[in-house]
C-alpha cells in the first residue's frame, strides 16, 4: 500500500501538474521555433503575443460571460479563443506587413531582426497593460475538478488523494489535438510540405516556386494560433498576468533550444524535458520518501532541491547544459 | 564633432533646460544623474553590440551585481551573521566552486563514454547534496539573528567609491561564465542565455536572505565622496551663511548641491569612460574588433581568434555595466532588489543604444541622455496628458481605467520609437563613423 500511496502522490504533485505545465510550454515553444525555422530569428515578443491572444480571449469570455452563455463544465474561455486567435492572426500579419517584411526583404542580419522583435514585444506589452491593466486576472470557470482528492480516495481507500483539474484535462486534450493537426497539415498538405521547404532551404524552396509571402503569412497565422491556445491554457491553469508571460520567455527558449531550434518535434520534446525538470527539482519529496524508505530512514527536511523561487534556475542550467554538450539540441536543429 | 552633433546634444541640453524652468530644477537634477548613469551603461552595451555585435538581454543582472557589490562592500559588518554561520557560507560557496572545477576536470581528463558520464553525473549529484548540507544551517543560523534589523552577514564597512569597480568586477565574473558557455556558438544563444542569468541574479538577490537581507531591503548605504548628506549642510554654519548670502532656501539649496554634486562625480565618470573607450576603438585593438564585426569569417581568417575576442569585448562591457549599476545603488542609498525589471533596465538601455547610434560612443550618450528624460518625463506628465485627453469624457469605468493605465504609454511610446528608428534611421541619431 506504502508503494501505492507513494506513486499516487507523486502523480498528483508531480507528474499531472508537469503534464499540464509540458504541454502549455510545449505549444509556446512550438510557435516560436517555427518562426524560428521559416522566418530565421528567436522572436522576443512569443511571450507577449501568447499574453495579447490570451487578453482578447479573456475579453471575449467576459462578454461571453454577460450574455449568460457557458460551456457547460468547459470553461467559458474555450468558447472564446477562437475570436483571440484571430484577433491575435490579424495583428500579427498586420506586424509583419508593417515591420518584418522590409527586414525580410532586405535579408538583414538575424540579430537585427531579434532586436526588431524586441520592439514588437515593447508595442504588444504596452497594448495589453493598457486594455487589461497588470494586475492578476482568473478566468478559469466550469467544473473545478473532474475528479477531487476526496472522490478518488473513497474510490480507492489509499490515505493519498489524486485531484485532476478540469483545466489540467483541458490542457493536454487541447494540446494533443493542436499537435495532431499541425503535424498532419506540415506533413500532408501542400502548404505544410512548402512550410518545410522554405525552413530546410529557402533558395531551393523559391527556386521551386513556393510563394515565400504566403508561406510567411501561413506561418504567422499558426504562430498566433499556438500562442494564444498556449497562453489561454496556462491562464486557465494557473492565473494570468502580462508580466509571468514575458518571463515565460526563459522557459519557452529553453525548450526550442533543447529539442533542437526549428525542429516541431523538438520543441514538444523540448517542452516535457523542462517542465518535468522544473517541478521535480522544486518539488518537496519529503511525503514521497516517507512512503518508500522504511521508518528509520525517512527525512526530516523537506528534500526540496530548489525552491520554487529559483524555477527559472532550472530551464537556465538545462539550458546550458544543452548549450554546452549538444548545441544543435536533442533533434538536431538548425546549425549550432 | 561636428556641427549636427552639436546641435543634437544643444537641444537635449535645452529639453533639461525647459524642465527646469516649466517644471523644477529638482526633476531636472533628478533625471540628469539617472540619464548619466543610464549614458554609461548604454556605453557599455555599445561595446558589446556597437564594437562587437554581441546581443546582451541581461543588462539588468550585471547592474544588480553591481549594486550587490556595494552592499557587500559599504554596508556596515554584522559580527554576529559572520560568528553564526558566515565563514561556513564562504566554505560552501568555496566547496560549490571546487566541485564545478573538478566536474570540469573531470569532463577533460577522462575518455568520452559510459564511464564518464556515470562519475560525472555522480560527482555533480554528491557534490550537491553536500553542498545543501554544508550551507543550509549556516544559512539558517545567520537569517535567524535579528531578522528584523540584519539577518545578513553585511558588509566589509569601507568606503563607497571601492564599492564601485568592485561591481565592475562582479559583473564581470559573472559575464565570464556566461559568455564562456554560450560566445561562439549562434548569436541567438547569447541572447537567451543572459536573459536568463539576468533573472537567476535578481532571484538570487530577492531570495537570499544572508546575502543582502532579500525582499527586506538594505538602507542607508553611505554616499560617496565627495557628496555630503543634506542635513549636515543644513547644520554647518557656513553653507548656511553662504546660502543666506545668495538668498535661497537652506532646505532646498542643501538638496539641490547635493544632486549638483552627483552629476559632478558620474560625469567625471562618464568621461573617463568615453575617453578609454574612444582610445580602444581607435587603436589596433578597436580595428581588429570592427573587422570581426563586419566580417566573421574573413577576420578568423586572417588569424584572430574571434570567440576569445567576443568574449573579451563582452566582459569589458558587462564590468561597465556593473560599474554603472554599483554606482546606481550608491545614489539611491539602498538595494531594493524587486525595483530591478527588465524592461526599466535591460531594454530601455538597449533603446538608448539603438536610438543613439550603434557604434558611436557618443551617440550612447546622447541617447541615454534623450531617452532617459523621455522615460521619467512621460512618468511625471503622462497622467496630465491622459487627464486632458479624458476631460470632456463622463465619469467611469473607461475614464478611470485610462487615467490607471498612464503609465503603461511609455512601452507603447518606447516600442513605436525603437521599430520608427530601426526602419527608417537604423544608424541613430548620431551614425558610426
Amino acid at each position: 500500500m506504502d508503494i501505492l500511496n507513494a506513486l499516487v502522490t507523486f502523480l498528483n504533485f508531480v507528474f499531472i501538474p508537469a503534464t499540464a505545465y509540458g504541454a502549455q510550454l510545449a505549444l509556446g515553444a512550438l510557435g516560436a521555433t517555427l518562426v524560428y525555422g521559416v522566418l530565421n530569428f528567436s522572436n522576443f515578443a512569443q511571450g507577449d503575443t501568447m499574453a495579447f491572444g490570451t487578453m482578447v480571449t479573456i475579453l471575449g469570455t467576459w462578454w461571453l460571460q454577460s450574455q449568460g452563455i457557458s460551456f457547460g463544465p468547459l470553461p467559458t474561455a474555450l468558447l472564446a479563443m477562437p475570436l483571440g486567435i484571430f484577433v491575435t492572426a490579424v495583428l500579427l500579419l498586420l506586424t509583419d506587413r508593417m515591420v518584418y517584411r522590409f527586414y525580410r526583404k532586405k535579408r538583414a542580419n538575424p540579430t537585427i531582426l531579434v532586436i526588431v522583435s524586441l520592439g514588437v514585444m515593447f508595442v504588444l506589452n504596452g497594448i495589453t497593460r493598457l486594455v487589461i491593466g497588470v494586475e492578476e486576472q482568473n478566468f478559469a470557470d466550469g467544473a473545478r475538478f473532474v475528479i477531487t482528492a476526496g472522490e478518488f480516495r473513497k474510490w480507492t481507500g489509499l490515505d493519498e488523494g489524486l485531484a485532476i483539474k478540469t483545466t489540467q484535462a483541458v490542457t493536454v486534450v487541447t494540446a494533443v489535438i493542436v499537435v495532431a493537426w499541425l503535424f498532419w497539415f506540415l506533413q500532408k498538405t501542400r502548404t505544410g510540405k512548402s512550410m518545410r521547404a522554405f525552413s530546410d532551404n529557402e533558395d531551393l524552396a523559391l527556386l521551386s516556386g513556393i510563394n515565400p509571402q504566403h508561406v510567411v503569412n501561413v506561418t504567422w497565422i499558426i504562430v498566433a494560433a499556438l500562442a494564444t491556445i498556449a497562453g489561454v491554457l496556462y491562464g486557465l491553469d494557473k492565473s494570468f498576468k502580462p508580466f509571468t508571460y514575458f518571463q515565460l520567455l526563459l522557459p519557452i527558449f529553453s525548450a526550442a533550444v533543447v529539442g533542437g531550434l526549428g525542429s516541431p518535434l523538438g520543441a514538444i520534446a523540448g517542452g516535457f524535458v523542462v517542465a518535468y525538470s522544473e517541478v521535480m527539482v522544486t518539488y518537496a519529496w519529503k511525503k514521497v520518501l516517507g512512503y518508500l524508505l522504511p521508518e528509520a530512514w525517512a527525512p526530516d527536511s523537506l528534500v526540496q532541491l530548489l525552491s520554487t523561487d529559483y524555477k527559472f534556475a532550472v530551464s537556465f542550467f538545462i539550458l546550458i547544459i544543452v548549450l554546452v554538450f549538444m548545441p544543435t539540441g536533442l533533434f538536431r536543429g538548425k546549425s549550432g | 564633432m561636428n556641427m549636427r552633433n552639436i546641435i543634437l546634444f544643444a537641444l537635449v541640453a535645452a529639453l533639461y533646460i525647459g524642465t527646469g524652468f516649466f517644471m523644477s530644477w529638482n526633476l531636472t537634477l533628478n533625471i540628469l544623474t539617472l540619464g548619466l548613469l543610464s549614458s554609461i551603461m548604454a556605453l557599455g552595451v555599445n561595446m558589446q553590440w556597437g564594437y562587437a555585435g554581441l546581443f546582451n538581454t541581461g543588462i539588468m543582472g550585471f547592474t544588480a551585481l553591481g549594486g550587490l557589490a556595494v552592499v557587500l562592500v559599504t554596508a556596515p559588518p554584522v559580527p554576529e551573521g559572520w560568528a553564526l554561520g558566515g565563514w561556513r557560507i564562504v566554505g560552501a560557496l568555496v566547496f560549490g566552486a571546487a566541485v564545478i572545477a573538478a566536474a570540469v576536470q573531470l569532463y577533460k581528463r577522462m575518455h568520452r563514454g559510459f564511464a564518464r558520464n556515470v562519475s560525472l553525473i555522480m560527482l555533480l549529484v554528491i557534490g550537491f547534496f553536500a553542498y545543501r548540507a554544508i550551507l543550509d544551517p549556516a544559512v539558517d543560523a545567520v537569517e535567524s539573528y535579528s531578522p528584523a534589523l540584519a539577518g545578513n552577514i553585511g558588509g566589509l564597512g569601507l568606503p563607497a567609491l571601492v564599492s564601485w569597480p568592485v561591481g565592475a568586477l562582479l559583473a564581470a565574473a559573472a559575464a565570464w561564465a556566461i559568455g564562456k558557455v554560450s560566445l561562439g556558438l549562434r548569436s541567438d544563444y547569447l541572447a537567451i542565455a543572459t536573459l536568463g542569468i539576468a533573472e537567476i541574479v535578481i532571484a538570487v538577490l530577492k531570495n537570499e536572505d544572508w546575502l543582502a537581507r532579500g525582499v527586506k531591503n538594505m538602507i542607508g548605504l553611505p554616499r560617496p565622496w565627495p557628496v555630503p548628506y543634506e542635513v549636515n549642510l543644513q547644520q554647518s554654519a557656513s553653507f548656511l551663511d553662504w546660502a543666506s548670502n545668495w538668498g535661497f532656501d537652506p532646505m532646498l539649496a542643501s538638496s539641490i548641491v547635493v544632486k549638483l554634486l552627483y552629476v559632478l562625480v558620474f560625469t567625471v565618470v562618464l568621461l573617463i569612460v568615453i575617453w578609454l573607450a574612444e582610445l580602444a576603438l581607435s587603436s589596433p585593438w578597436g580595428r581588429m574588433m570592427r573587422a570581426i564585426r563586419d566580417n566573421e569569417v574573413a577576420a578568423e581568417a586572417m588569424g584572430k581568434n574571434v570567440t576569445r575576442r567576443h568574449l573579451q569585448v563582452f566582459v569589458i562591457g558587462s564590468a561597465v555595466v556593473g560599474f554603472a549599476g554599483a554606482m546606481m545603488t550608491t545614489m539611491d542609498g539602498q538595494l531594493t532588489p524587486g525595483t530591478y525589471q527588465p524592461l526599466r533596465y535591460t531594454f530601455l538601455i538597449w533603446v538608448m543604444v539603438i536610438v543613439g547610434g550603434s557604434g558611436n560612443n557618443w551617440g550612447s550618450v546622447l541617447g541615454g541622455l534623450l531617452i532617459g528624460w523621455l522615460w521619467l518625463i512621460v512618468e511625471s506628465l503622462g497622467p496630465g496628458v491622459i487627464s486632458v485627453i479624458t476631460y470632456g469624457m463622463p465619469d467611469g469605468a473607461l475614464k478611470a481605467h485610462l487615467l490607471d493605465s498612464a503609465q503603461n504609454m511609455r512601452l507603447l511610446t518606447l516600442g513605436v520609437i525603437l521599430l520608427l528608428v530601426l526602419r527608417f534611421s537604423p544608424r541613430g541619431l548620431i551614425p558610426e563613423k
